[in-house]
C-alpha cells in the first residue's frame, strides 16, 4: 500500500500518457511480457504463472502444448511462450486427444473456464476422462462468464447473484451447481483429480504441487489429469477488488471443496470402485 | 500392377493411408459408417490412430488437434453429421489447418451445406466430387495434397453408391511432388524461444496484444481467390457441338454420362459437363461448354442447389431447366428412383421435345 501513496498526483488537464495500472517487472520465463489485459484483482493470471511455472521447473519447456478455451483467460495467450492451439468453446479437450495422439511424447494440456469446460463442453472432458487421454485439463473456475459481464455458469454456487441470477441462484428455478472435479475423479480413465485456489499464498503454493503432480501423473503416462483452480473474478462478482479472495474462500471454497480427489495414477481404485 | 475388387469406403480409406492419413475420427452413421471400419481396420496395423469419437464434434476436435501438429488427418460423417461438424470446420479454416472431411452424404441435399461454407462466417471448403470409386481414390488423395498445399480443410462429397459400390480399382499412391513445409505447426519445440506458436483463428499473434482484423481478413480472402483460380476441375464430354448440355456431379453424374453415350450412339446431339470441383464452381468452363446449347438441363439429387451456380456461370444465356429433384429411399440414404438411367433418359428426351416445339 505504501508504494500506491507514493504515486504522483494526477494532473487532470492532460490525458494520462501510462496505463492507470501498475505492473512489476517480474514474469514467468515463459511469459513474455508481464503486463496483461485482465481486470484488477482477476485470479487467472496467477493461476497461469502457476501452469507456466510447473512447466518449467518439470524441464518440458520445449515439449508442452497447451490448448486453450475460449475466455478471459484467451487474451492471455499472447504472452504465453508456450506452443498453442486455440480451441473452439468447449472444445479444447477433443482437440488436445487428437495432437496427443499424434505426439505422445509431449505434454498436452488444455486452460479453460468454467463455462468453457463445464457448460459447453462438459461432454468433451468428461469422455476425454473416462478415456483415460494422458493429458492434462485444466479448469479456471470463478462461478462467471467473466468474460460477457458476470452471468451464471454451471458452476455458480446456490444463492450466488449473477447478472442472470438477479436474486442469488435458486435451486427450483435454476438448477443445481456441477462439482466438476469431484465428477471426473470417479470416472476409470482419470489418473489424477485435484482442485486447489489462488486466493492467498498458501493456497498458490498448494496449487503449484497440485499441477506439478497432474503433470507428473500424464508424463508417467498414467490416465487423465484434471486440476480445477478457483479464481478469483470480483468484476464478475460485482465486488470490490480487495474483497475477492475473501469472497472466494467464504463463498465458492465451501461447495467446490479444495483438495486431493484422485491421485496415484489410473489403476488406483476409485471411490466408487474400493 | 494389379487390381482389387473392394467397396468405395475400403478403396478410400486405403487410398488416404497410402497418402499417409495418420489420424482418422469418427462417429458411425450410415452409408460413412463402412469409411469409418475401415479406417479402424488399417490405420492402426500402419501405424496410424483411429478414434471411435463420442460425436461428431468430437470426431473433428481430435482432427483439428492431429493436424495442428502437423499430421495428416482427416475425419468425415454423412451430410447431418457434418450439420454438427460446422462450427469447426469455419474456424479450421480461418486457423488455416489442413485437415480433410468425408460427406458420404445421403444423396445430393448437401451440396449447398458443402459449397456455401456451411457454418458461421466467411469462407468456402474446397470440395472434390468423384463420380466413381477410381476417381474417389485419386481425389482422396488428392485431396491431402491440396489441403497441405493450401493450408485449408478440403471436403470430398461421396454418397451412398460411392462408398458401396465394389469397384475394381488400383491404389497406387500418386506423387504430387514435394510436401509444403510445416513448420508453422506445433510441436512444442518452440517453447521458451520467444517464437512459440498459436494455431489460432483469430490472427493472435504472440507477443503483441489484440489483432489486426483488417490484414488477416485481406490475407484469407486473397488466398481465397488464389484457390478459385488454380483449383478448378471439371470433366466435359460431347459438349462442343451439343445442342443440350446436361449438367450433373457425382454419382449422377456416372448415370448422366451413361444416358449421354447412349443418345449419342443414335445421333442425338448432347453432351455432359461434370464439376469435379464443386467449390470453386468450373463456371468459365461450362459457359464456354454450353456456348452453342440450346438449353442447359440441371440434373442433381436434390430440389435445386447446383443450379444456382449453374445459373451464375451462363447469366441468362442460355434456358436453363432442372432435370433433378429429391429422390430417396424409405431409409433416407439417397438410393432413389431418380438413380436409373431410363428415368434420366426420358428427362432428357423431353428436355428436346420442350425445346422443340
Amino acid at each position: 500500500m505504501s508504494k500506491r501513496r507514493n504515486l504522483p498526483v494526477l494532473n487532470t488537464e492532460n490525458a494520462p500518457t501510462q496505463p492507470a495500472r501498475q505492473t512489476g517487472e517480474f514474469h514467468p520465463g515463459l511469459q513474455l511480457t508481464a503486463d496483461h489485459d485482465l481486470c484488477p484483482g482477476c485470479g487467472e493470471p496467477i493461476a497461469l504463472r502457476i501452469l507456466l511455472e510447473c512447466i518449467e521447473s518439470l524441464g518440458l519447456a520445449e515439449r508442452s502444448i497447451g490448448v486453450i478455451g475460449i475466455g478471459c483467460y484467451t487474451a492471455l495467450t499472447s504472452m504465453i511462450d508456450v506452443d498453442l492451439i486455440q480451441a473452439l468453446h468447449g472444445r479444447a479437450p477433443s482437440v488436445a486427444t487428437g495432437a496427443k495422439r499424434m505426439r505422445p511424447e509431449n505434454l498436452l494440456f488444455t486452460l479453460q473456464g468454467d463455462g468453457d469446460m463445464v457448460n459447453e463442453g462438459l461432454q468433451e472432458v468428461l469422455h476425454t476422462a473416462a478415456r483415460g487421454e494422458n493429458v492434462t485439463c485444466i479448469l479456471l473456475n470463478n462461478g462467471v462468464f467473466g468474460e460477457t459481464g458476470g452471468h451464471m455458469t454451471a458452476t455458480t454456487v446456490l444463492g450466488q447473484r449473477t447478472k442472470n441470477t438477479i436474486d442469488g441462484r435458486d435451486a427450483d428455478y435454476h438448477g443445481h451447481p456441477i462439482l466438476i472435479a469431484d465428477l471426473i475423479a470417479q470416472l476409470g480413465g482419470t489418473g489424477y483429480a485435484a482442485r486447489g485456489s489462488v486466493h492467498d499464498a498458501p493456497s498458490i503454493q498448494r496449487t503449484r504441487n497440485l499441477v506439478l503432480r497432474a503433470f507428473e501423473n500424464q508424463m508417467r503416462g498414467d490416465g487423465f489429469s484434471f486440476v480445477e483452480i478457483l479464481t478469483m473474478c470480483p468484476t464478475g462478482w460485482f465486488i470490490p477488488t480487495p474483497e475477492g479472495p475473501d469472497y472466494l474462500n467464504e463463498v465458492l471454497a465451501p461447495v467446490h471443496k479444495l483438495g486431493e480427489l484422485k491421485s496415484g495414477g489410473v489403476h488406483a481404485p476409485t471411490e466408487s470402485e474400493s | 500392377m494389379s487390381r482389387d475388387l473392394m467397396e468405395g469406403s475400403e478403396a478410400i480409406a486405403r487410398a488416404a493411408i497410402d497418402a499417409d492419413c495418420r489420424f482418422f475420427s469418427g462417429y458411425p452413421m450410415t452409408p460413412f459408417t463402412e469409411l469409418l471400419e475401415n479406417f479402424a481396420k488399417s490405420l492402426p496395423a500402419r501405424g496410424g490412430v483411429c478414434i471411435n469419437a463420442e460425436s461428431e464434434i468430437e470426431a473433428i476436435g481430435m482432427a483439428w488437434g492431429a493436424a495442428a501438429t502437423g499430421a495428416r488427418a482427416a475425419t468425415g460423417s454423412t451430410g447431418q453429421g457434418l450439420a454438427l461438424m460446422q462450427e469447426s470446420l469455419s474456424e479450421i479454416s480461418r486457423a488455416e489447418v489442413p485437415l480433410v472431411i468425408f460427406n458420404m452424404a445421403r444423396g445430393q441435399g448437401d451440396y449447398y451445406q458443402a459449397t456455401r461454407g456451411g457454418g458461421h462466417g466467411d469462407y468456402r471448403l474446397l470440395v472434390l466430387a468423384p463420380t466413381d470409386v477410381e476417381e474417389a481414390v485419386y481425389l482422396t488423395q488428392l485431396a491431402f495434397h491440396l489441403a497441405d498445399h493450401w493450408r485449408h480443410p478440403v471436403l470430398v462429397y461421396g454418397d451412398y453408391l460411392l462408398a458401396h459400390t465394389r469397384q475394381a480399382v488400383e491404389i497406387t499412391p500418386t506423387d504430387f511432388g514435394e510436401r509444403p513445409d510445416k513448420s508453422w505447426a506445433v510441436d512444442g519445440s518452440l517453447g521458451g524461444t520467444g517464437r512459440s506458436r498459436n494455431v489460432n483463428s483469430i490472427g493472435m499473434q504472440k507477443g503483441t496484444k489484440g489483432i489486426d482484423p483488417e490484414a488477416f481478413w485481406d490475407r484469407l480472402q486473397k488466398k481465397t481467390e488464389r484457390i478459385e483460380a488454380a483449383e478448378v476441375r471439371f470433366e466435359e464430354e460431347n459438349c462442343e457441338d451439343a445442342e443440350i448440355v446436361i449438367v450433373a456431379f457425382g454419382t449422377l453424374a456416372r448415370f448422366a454420362r451413361y444416358v449421354v453415350r447412349e443418345l449419342r450412339a443414335e445421333g442425338v446431339r448432347v453432351g455432359l459437363f461434370r464439376p469435379i470441383s464443386l467449390w470453386p464452381f468450373p463456371s468459365e468452363a461450362l459457359d464456354r461448354a454450353t456456348s452453342n446449347a440450346r438449353r442447359v438441363a440441371v440434373l442433381e439429387q436434390n430440389a435445386g442447389q447446383m443450379i444456382d451456380d449453374v445459373r451464375l456461370s451462363i447469366l441468362g444465356r442460355v434456358p436453363i431447366v432442372s432435370i433433378g429433384g429429391i429422390s430417396t429411399d424409405a431409409a433416407g440414404f439417397g438410393i432413389g428412383p431418380l438413380l436409373d438411367a431410363e428415368v434420366i433418359r426420358a428427362r432428357v428426351e423431353n428436355v428436346f421435345q420442350e425445346g422443340a416445339s
